[in-house]
């Protein structure tokens, strides 16, 4: 009863596995990643806003946006695949991931500013 | 006022399971596979975080502006999407058990992965002849790093794809091959979502800074 139950679940899952495998989902996805490749490296390479920071900004929105599209269209995630688990994973390694970005970038960048000069400190001795 | 209790009457708990029930092959090896694709993903976000703390000590020595070429990484960048493409028509083709189209398809990733190395090795020994080398500085020694530690991975991906091309060769599009071949796609597609990281926090906001 179990193992029957157990099978025809794998079965159930196997089957959601393939389903999500389309031409057409392949085709968006590769279609939406030469768009939002291209407008970023446009955007460097003409300087098309003027402005350094916010560039860097729009871009790294644009490449927020392609991972999505890939880990829908390409990696297949959605939140019934293996039961939930695989986004369950996802998540935690995503906050895992933001803690060890913003947290890296955040103190490295306060130690750069609050570090005396070297300058400043040969001349006190 | 005592109480008795009879271990054998009261509820027992179950520690483990005696009768080993039935786990049918290859039910856990997606996830399997997500889980190490997730720690992967942990590598290589302490590697951007190295680069991003790093990227700007130049130590007098070359800036990207001086290094990088945009239009190369552009091809670059498109060599290794028109692989993901490609790969996916393989996926395509192995759920019509197509085999010739199968490999086909598979082969046409393979040479695009190829070319994607190609460029990237080529990039690598300008640099160097430039006197770009790793040692040269912290952005490069953090540069070298991460996009090397990319590059290392595309390989190891066109050694397993070239190993999956044998094995479906020799057996034919059986279950563990089509598992197997799953796995390899989320692996590539992974790499792919790697590099636009890449070209975007290293290559397009180093012309940036």
């Amino acid at each position: 009863m179990t193992a029957h139950s157990h099978s025809a679940h794998h079965a159930a899952d196997h089957a959601t596995a393939h389903g999500d495998i389309t031409l057409s989902g392949y085709l968006t996805g590769f279609g939406l990643s030469v768009i939002l490749t291209a407008i970023p490296f446009w955007l460097v390479m003409t300087n098309a806003l003027g402005d350094k920071s916010l560039t860097a900004v729009v871009i790294l929105g644009f490449a927020a946006v392609q991972i999505v599209v890939h880990m829908i269209y390409f990696l297949h995630m959605n939140t019934r695949s293996e039961g939930g688990w695989s986004m369950l994973a996802l998540i935690f390694t995503l906050i895992l991931l933001v803690i060890t970005m913003t947290g890296s970038l955040w103190i490295m960048r306060h130690l750069n500013t609050n570090m005396m000069p070297t300058h400043e400190m040969s001349r006190m001795q | 006022m005592s109480i008795n209790v009879n271990p054998a009457q009261a509820y027992e708990p179950i520690f483990y399971v005696v009768d080993e029930h039935e786990h049918p092959e290859g039910a856990s090896t997606m996830l399997g596979f997500w889980i190490y694709l997730m720690s992967d993903c942990l590598i290589f976000a302490i590697l951007f975080a190295s680069f991003g703390v790093l990227g700007g000590n130049y130590a007098a020595g070359p800036a990207p502006k001086d290094l990088f070429d945009l239009p190369l990484v552009a091809i670059n960048t498109s060599m290794l999407l028109l692989s993901s493409i490609t790969y996916g028509f393989a996926m395509l083709s192995m759920q019509k058990s197509r085999v010739g189209a199968t490999q086909a398809w598979l082969a046409i990733t393979g040479l695009f992965g190829l070319a994607f190395i190609g460029i990237e090795l080529s990039e690598f020994a300008h640099m160097i002849h430039e006197g770009a080398t790793p040692q040269r500085s912290a952005f490069l020694s953090s540069f070298f790093t991460l996009v090397g530690t990319h590059g290392l991975h595309v390989t190891f991906g066109l050694v397993w794809l070239v190993t999956l091309m044998a094995q479906v060769w020799r057996h034919g599009l059986i279950e563990a091959n089509q598992r197997r071949l799953m796995c390899l796609s989320m692996f590539w597609h992974f790499l792919d979502v790697v590099w636009i990281g890449v070209f975007t926090f290293v290559y397009l906001m180093g012309m940036l800074r």
